[in-house]
């Protein structure tokens, strides 16, 4: 049995679990067997709903004292689920609270544990993963040689096709230690689209010159319903936040479209990038490296040429 | 109080990156090897700060890895630390290493454990949630700020859309990222220093094997740009939605 962990933010289960849902249900599908999930916390989902991600059985643990994350909570509640359950593979999302929970539950199941999945496991020889190494630059296929296995699925990386069905859902109650880490206050900003999971990514480098600019990216952004991103030298003079730069030493991103504007594409900024689908570049100059690894480009000047663009998606999206 | 830092050895962050051995193994061959820059920039030089604050603070630095790490384990010593201890093993299996940077944590009694967020060879960002998991301690990942006021530690970590505010008590495991700290140089002080602090040795400890890489492989190259002329910007527009079809 395969068992998913659907990770919730105020009470929404997030795009990336559901993914992960998904992948489940087709780790399911080869091993010819089902794919349930574990939902912690009181939710607002609709959770038989879950079955239309090709869920059959969801173990959801309502009560309040799982609204605040612990990774040390989150782990014994997901290890008795596991118990329960009888899951040989435990599947996540790559996301903030795997990232803590995945590690702790691999040395509790003694299970080996593959971070940033990006396709479906090859059995033929063993069970191996193929994943992310040198930060999207290469793929690194890992052998899991333990019989419980943990998989930690990247975002953006598995295409979800939704299917008919309902999945029942069974009263969970785990016996959970009392948490170590208190949380004082917790700041999010809500109606944006967030960077880690959106499919449309515009993004702005220094050649944007000030913040003041910075219309010409997010005007672009909000006609798309897109994230915005930066490179790191414009976080590092505050013209955008920190969380908003991309690169190997920012968050790595994988969506459908990057739009970079004058931004040179260094080394370390295709790194975070590298793995986007379709990848567009605005730059004046013909030699900038990021033409290399772009799809399609426009070679000028981004404050003629990006007016044009909004205006031309403008009346594509027939907004006034 | 003793501050433990874990310290990761990874090519250059402008290497090319390139596999040997019938695509078995990364290709050494040119590279230049740094500290993995979160274990450097936010992890390390955030440590030295709590010693600059509290002198009597201790930080010992971990290695996993052979001898050929000497060279980025002294570079950490310049920049402060006071002793390090390499545990002699080449390990890729993120269990072997957590096993035994736990065993040396054991022993060594810390009560702090930094990490960096992952690192830019593996990208597994697990060591830390592994090793706390061996000691029994909390665990915050994706550290951004932290402060320490007797026991009592007070933490900032990234989530998805922004950030939440922790408070636990001493011992914990702690991964850091960008805002923890802001990278530094190592003088001449302390890169003559760094020669005559300690490095210690230490056999591994035996471990079961969790996982193992069977081979990379390179993503395929890109097809190459379509370029669109700077006159006519509405025509990519319209190749993004009628070709690409991405919006
Ligand atoms: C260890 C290490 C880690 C790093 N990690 C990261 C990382 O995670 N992320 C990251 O982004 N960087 C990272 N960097 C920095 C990286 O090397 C580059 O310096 C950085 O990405 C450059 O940012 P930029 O492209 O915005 O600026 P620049 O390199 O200054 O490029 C600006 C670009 O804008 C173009 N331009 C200027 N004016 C116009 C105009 N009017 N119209 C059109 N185009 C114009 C220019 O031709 C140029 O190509 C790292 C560096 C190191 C050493
Ligand atoms: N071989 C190693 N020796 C010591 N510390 C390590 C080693 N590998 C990883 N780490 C630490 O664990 C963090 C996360 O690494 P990883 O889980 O491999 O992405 C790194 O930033 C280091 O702080």
């Amino acid at each position: 049995m395969i068992l998913v962990f659907l990770d919730q933010a105020d009470g929404e289960i997030k795009k990336s679990s559901l993914e992960a849902a998904a992948y489940a249900a087709g780790v399911a599908k080869m091993m010819n067997t089902t794919a349930e999930a574990l939902i912690l916390g009181p939710t607002k989902f609709n959770l038989s709903t879950l079955g239309n991600y090709g869920i059959t059985k969801v173990h959801a643990a309502s009560s309040e004292v799982l609204t605040a994350f612990d990774s040390q909570v989150y782990t014994t509640a997901i290890q008795q689920a596991v118990e329960k359950s009888g899951a040989e593979i435990i599947i996540l999302s790559n996301n903030s609270s795997a990232k803590a929970i995945a590690p702790r539950l691999s040395i509790r199941l003694k299970a080996g544990l593959v971070m940033g999945a990006v396709a479906l496991p090859d059995t033929s020889n063993g069970f191996i993963i193929k994943k992310n190494v040198f930060s999207g630059k290469a793929f690194a296929h890992v052998k899991v040689e333990t019989t419980k296995k943990i998989i930690v699925l990247e975002q953006n990386a598995f295409h979800v096709t939704k299917t008919e069905g309902t999945a029942s859902i069974e009263p969970f109650e785990p016996t959970v230690p009392a948490s170590k880490i208190k949380v004082l206050s917790s700041n999010k900003t809500t109606g944006e689209v967030l960077l880690s999971e959106a499919s449309i990514v515009i993004s702005g480098g220094r050649g944007l010159k000030g913040p003041e600019n910075w219309h010409l990216v997010t005007d672009l952004a909000s006609l798309l319903g897109a994230a915005t991103a930066c490179s790191r030298p414009v976080a590092d003079v505050g013209w955008r936040p920190h969380k908003e730069h991309v690169g190997q030493t920012g968050l790595a991103i994988a969506p459908n479209l990057y739009f970079a504007i004058g931004i040179s594409g260094a080394i370390q900024h295709l790194a975070g990038v590298n793995r986007s689908k379709v990848i567009v570049v605005i730059n004046k100059d013909p030699e900038a490296p990021f033409f290399k690894a772009a799809d399609y480009g426009i070679v000028g000047d981004l404050f003629e040429v990006m007016p044009k663009i909004i205006a031309a998606v403008k009346k594509l999206k027939d907004v006034a | 109080m003793k501050i433990l830092v874990c310290i990761s050895k990874t090519p250059d962050t402008t290497a090319k990156i390139a596999f040997d051995d019938n695509n078995t193994k990364f290709a050494t061959a040119g590279v230049q090897w740094i500290i993995n820059p979160y274990d450097e920039w936010y992890a390390l030089v955030r440590a030295i700060e709590l010693k600059e604050a509290d002198p009597s603070t201790v930080i010992h630095l971990v290695n996993v890895g052979g001898s050929e790490n000497d060279a980025i384990i002294r570079k950490a010593l310049a920049l402060g630390g006071d002793e390090a201890i390499r545990i002699n093993k080449d390990a890729t299996d993120p269990f072997d290493i957590a096993t035994q940077i736990a065993t040396v944590a054991k022993a060594g009694g810390y009560d702090l454990i930094f990490t960096g967020k992952e690192t830019i060879d593996y990208n597994n960002g697990s060591i830390g949630g592994m090793v706390a998991e061996l000691l029994d301690m909390p665990y915050i990942a994706h550290a951004i700020k932290f402060t320490l006021q007797g026991t009592t530690v007070t933490v900032e970590r990234e989530i998805e859309g922004g950030e939440e505010t922790d408070e636990c008590q001493l011992p914990l495991v702690v991964s850091c990222q960008q805002g923890m700290a802001e990278a530094r140089i190592p003088n001449m002080k302390g890169i003559m220093g760094a020669r005559t602090k300690p490095l210690k040795v230490q056999e591994p400890a035996p471990v079961d094997t969790y996982t193992s890489i069977s081979a990379f492989e390179l993503p395929p190259a890109k097809a190459g740009v379509k370029l669109v002329s700077a006159d006519t910007p509405e025509e990519l527009v319209r190749l993004l939605h009628e070709e690409a079809r991405v919006f």
